[in-house]
């Protein structure tokens, strides 16, 4: 047998479940408790598209250095879900441990001799305390999370508040949960050699850091950014976001006299979920939709519409992977081009990427102002690993004199002063038109909005000449967004490099992670996080500093390398693509051996051939 | 098409309404329609119901989808704003406008591909959703602007200008309106402007979703021997089930009726309907016999029109989803955003 894998605070450890087993909440309090402990943990669902009776696990990775990203590998699989038991333990790294319920003795056979077993028999414990059915499903993820807290040294004080604070106001429901775990507890201190060679020490690295999703982030900014009609139709994985909004929007916006000061309209389709919204904005409300791929491929006439008609709108779009219905539980970052690029004719659009739910939070309300002020859509492109999974993030911040920027909009008082209006007659030389809401004066302001061609004044024209003026315009407009858009944020590397990377939203804790790894291998690495379409001048300027500059997506077609090299004019042997596209978040690992392999061949032209 | 913009003089003596306004300070552009079409007896039936209603043309907003009939807004209440949309996606435009500002008018002008082809489904579920609007489906039974293909309200049997005959079942949109909850459903004629204004006008002044099938010959491709929804045909087969007044003020009944001749409901804003029955049995109050008699009458091949069905108290969306009286549209930082105090309340609970 090997030596067993011996860790404090820096070990995965993975939960196989059965979807619908109740065994997320067990879960999350396995998570909060460490995290209560000071230590920073980062979590993933990895989940089929099924309710009930598939498997699905939960992976927790204990990072006292703080790395977010998954890591890859499993030093302690909770095999609770007989039907994937081959490829879980398959799954353990050597050394590692398996905790499973032993209430049947399984044969020899099936175990692995490399990896340490601990056998905790969960259903027997639960079948002698409780007789309801559900009970005893429902305490026995409660009861493992008492063995782990013996064989892991969580704090059971931490466990006992958090159960408190979970069930305050219903404290009949806290006693048995209370009991459960300490039955789990200390079946395994009386059992079982504890603790294991992985274990958890206090530490003070999470700070003021909160524990929360990019979807319900993203749901409060839209409160916090002024959105008051919200249409979407349910798709896996933006849900949550559309759910965040209004859980939010209720407790904060809700009238005493039960009114409320915001509409939520679950429409038909995609397609009037985006008409809904553009109707709105229109009409001078901030309204949003939220979706994923297959759903902003529906929406792509109305998004060019709302680019030419210049009618804010803004999309948040919870990337999966696609094409088609794709695998629509995994991640990916594949709806770029189809972001940037949406729609029929010359479009382009601004495009978000935040890293976390903490930006989730502040673009999902700055991508209000934006479209307001840009008068275009907005996509705001999450992704299910930051929507779907809580994330320890720095927590939201709000500057209470902050005002809605509504944009250019005409006012009665300026059209009764004589003030001229051309609906998109470009006053200011910005490329950003003045325009009214419908209803704001008797005679004046008034305009016919429609996607077909017109002049400076909204009327009908099919001239080429008036064309071709407004299509020019539109391009000066998204210059203008360059410079209101959120700024690319440079990591230069700790010593002078030629090696610069590109990377945006998800990536990012990975990629943090594989930076210090690369530059603990003498590998140093100017680092670039793109936050925005269009590029920032930054961008070109951070390129023409490097020799090479690695682009890490998780999409297969190098899609954001497609839009350095088509909108900044990059040579494209400038930029190496890394891409991580199988669904599952991309690694520190990945990224470290993709760029390390690439500039150690480089400095020793033979080191790769000779790892091969 | 008229290439003679009218002048925009008028007689001092043109009449005003209550407003100060003439009919003509409710037109719009000049109609690049063909001459004849029934569409443009649409556009001055919209007109003069509105001037007569003494409606600020601002507070209109004219929502259209893509096709002859979505041309149209532009051709009438030109104060007020307007919105050529993409095809088919009228109703969940409306809808979001409507959401943004319910104190507005919501006129939503469509066709009968754009409502019962491409746009079927945002009509229907405009409709069961209860928007505020008065929606009007300029119904010719053909696609115009792409040159005489049939469209879904083709009558079965129907021939196309070249000679095809239609083999596919049309689609009733009056049918289908109010099994969905339309509380305000009537057919109409372009060609009988008597009977079309009065019901555009019960439909600006009705408080939930109100539906109007107007039949609109297309004098371009669909106004020959053979064709269902020619003004021969339409006028020969027109079997109407009332005529409506829309009053008001409280006017008294100044005609001689005999008893159970008229028929007055009260609609939720004051206004009344007076109904002169000319089918004595049939009760535009009772939605499920209504039904009944459209299909009966339609099998025997006649043309219902007339204001069909009528719920005085209806709901609509905004009463559904429980929103404050005050258009979303207008409300401010303060009423939108919690703040720094709540967001770091929020901030706790996740820790």
């Amino acid at each position: 047998m090997r030596n067993p894998v011996t860790a404090v605070n820096d070990f995965v450890v993975k939960f196989a479940n059965v979807n619908g087993s109740g065994s997320a909440s067990a879960n999350q309090l396995f998570a909060k408790a460490i995290l209560r402990m000071g230590i920073p943990i980062a979590s993933r669902n990895i989940f089929p598209s099924n309710i009930q009776g598939l498997p699905t696990w939960f992976e927790v990775r204990v990072s006292g250095e703080g790395h977010l990203g998954r890591r890859g590998g499993v030093d302690l699989m909770v095999a609770m879900n007989p039907q994937t038991w081959d490829r879980d333990l398959a799954e353990i790294d050597q050394g590692g441990y398996l905790f499973y319920d032993s209430t049947r003795p399984m044969p020899q056979s099936r175990f692995r001799e490399d990896i340490h077993v601990i056998g905790v028999p969960l259903t027997e414990m639960c079948n002698a305390a409780y007789t309801d059915a559900r009970q005893r499903q429902l305490f026995k993820n409660i009861m493992y999370v008492g063995a782990l807290s013996a064989l892991l040294q969580i704090d059971p004080v931490v466990v006992e508040t958090l159960l408190s604070e979970q069930y305050k106001g219903k404290e009949k429901l806290a006693k048995p949960n209370q009991d459960a775990f300490q039955m789990g507890r200390d079946w395994a201190l009386a059992n079982l050699s504890c603790p294991l060679g992985l274990t958890l020490e206090r530490a003070d690295k999470v700070g003021d850091r909160i524990y929360v999703d990019g979807n319900s982030a993203a749901g409060l900014g839209a409160v916090y950014g002024g959105a008051t009609v919200c249409a979407w139709y349910p798709i896996t994985p933006s849900t949550s976001l559309a759910e965040g909004f209004e859980r939010y929007a209720k407790k904060f916006r809700t009238d005493p006299d039960g009114r409320k000061r915001y509409a939520i309209v679950q429409a038909e389709d995609e397609l009037a979920s985006i008409g809904i919204v553009i109707g709105a904005a229109w009409n001078g409300a901030r309204a949003f939709t939220a979706t994923s791929g297959p759903g902003i491929s529906l929406m792509q006439e109305f998004v060019g519409l709302s680019y030419f008609a210049e009618i804010p709108s803004v999309i948040f779009d919870v990337q999966r992977a696609g094409p088609s219905t794709g695998m629509p539980t995994r991640t990916q970052q594949s709806d770029v081009l189809a972001a940037a690029y949406a729609s029929h004719g010359d479009t382009k659009h601004v495009v978000l990427f935040p890293e976390d739910p903490h930006e989730c939070f502040a673009f999902g309300a700055d991508a209000f102002d934006l479209a307001d002020r840009l008068q275009q859509p907005v996509f705001v492109l999450l992704d299910l690993d930051i929507g779907m999974n809580d994330w320890l993030c720095e927590p939201f911040a709000w500057d209470d004199s902050r005002r809605m920027d509504r944009g250019k909009v005409m006012t009665a008082e300026e059209l009764e002063a004589g003030r001229v209006f051309g609906r998109y007659l470009d006053a200011d030389g910005d490329g950003i038109p003045y325009r009214t809401y419908p209803g704001t004066h008797p005679d004046k302001g008034a305009f016919f909005t429609r996607g077909t061609s017109r002049d400076r004044f909204a009327k009908y024209t099919e001239v080429g000449a008036a064309y071709t003026d407004n299509m020019q315009r539109l391009l000066q407009k998204f210059e203008t967004a360059k410079s209101l858009v959120p700024r690319p944020v440079l990591r230069p590397a700790k010593e002078p490099t030629r090696t610069g990377v590109i990377y945006y939203g998800s990536s990012s804790a990975a990629m943090k992670e594989a930076l210090s790894a690369l530059e603990a291998e003498g590998i140093h690495v100017d680092a670039l996080r793109i936050r925005a379409f269009p590029f920032h001048g930054d961008v070109e300027e951070f390129v023409a500093a490097h020799d090479q500059v690695f682009v890490v997506e998780q999409n297969r077609d190098a899609q954001l390398r497609t839009l350095l090299m088509t909108e900044c004019g990059i040579a494209p042997q400038q930029l190496i693509p890394v891409l991580h596209y199988d669904g599952t978040p991309i690694t520190a690992r990945f990224i470290r051996a993709a760029i390390g392999d690439k500039v150690l061949a480089q400095i020793l032209p033979f080191a790769g051939a000779a790892a091969e | 098409m008229s290439f003679l913009p009218k002048p925009k003089l008028h007689h001092p003596k043109l009449p005003t309404n209550a407003l100060g306004y003439t009919r003509r300070d409710y037109e719009g552009a000049i109609s690049t329609l063909c001459a004849g079409c029934g569409h443009d007896s649409i556009s001055a039936a919209i007109i003069q119901a509105c001037f007569e209603l003494d409606i600020e043309p601002h507070r209109v907003a004219k929502m259209s989808g893509i096709g002859c009939s979505s041309k149209t807004p532009d051709y009438f209440l030109g104060a007020s704003h307007g919105f050529n949309s993409v095809h088919g996606r009228m109703p969940s435009v409306l809808t979001g406008a409507n959401l943004a500002n319910r104190e507005l008018l919501y006129l939503g002008v469509s066709g009968d591909g754009d409502s019962a082809s491409i746009g079927f489904g945002q009509f229907a579920h405009s409709i069961r959703r209860g928007v505020n609007m008065a929606y009007i489906v300029e119904n010719n039974g053909v696609y115009g602007l792409t040159k005489g293909q049939f469209s879904a309200t083709s009558d079965k049997g129907s021939k196309a200008k070249k000679g095809t005959v239609n083999t596919d079942e049309a689609i009733d949109l009056v049918g289908i309106a109010m099994q969905l909850g339309a509380t305000y459903v009537a057919r109409s004629f372009s060609g009988d402007k008597d009977q079309l204004v009065p019901l555009i006008k019960g439909a600006m002044r009705h408080d939930g979703p109100a539906f109007i099938d107007c039949i609109s010959p297309c004098v371009a491709f669909n106004n020959h021997e053979g064709s269902t929804k020619s003004y021969d045909f339409v006028r020969e087969h027109n079997e109407a089930m009332n005529r409506l007044d829309v009053i008001t003020g409280r006017a008294p009944i100044t005609a001689d009726y005999a008893p159970g001749e008229v028929r007055e409901v009260e609609q939720h804003d004051g206004s009344v309907l007076r109904l002169r029955k000319l089918h004595a049995d049939y009760d535009p109050t009772d939605r499920v016999a209504a039904m009944h008699h459209l299909h009966e009458r339609k099998a025997a091949g006649e043309i219902v029109t007339g204001l069909l069905y009528i719920d005085p108290e209806p709901r609509d969306l905004h009463a559904n989803l429980g929103t404050v009286a005050r258009p979303l549209n207008r409300l401010q930082d303060a009423a939108l955003v919690p703040g720094a105090a709540a967001l770091e309340a929020i901030n706790a609970g996740l820790r």
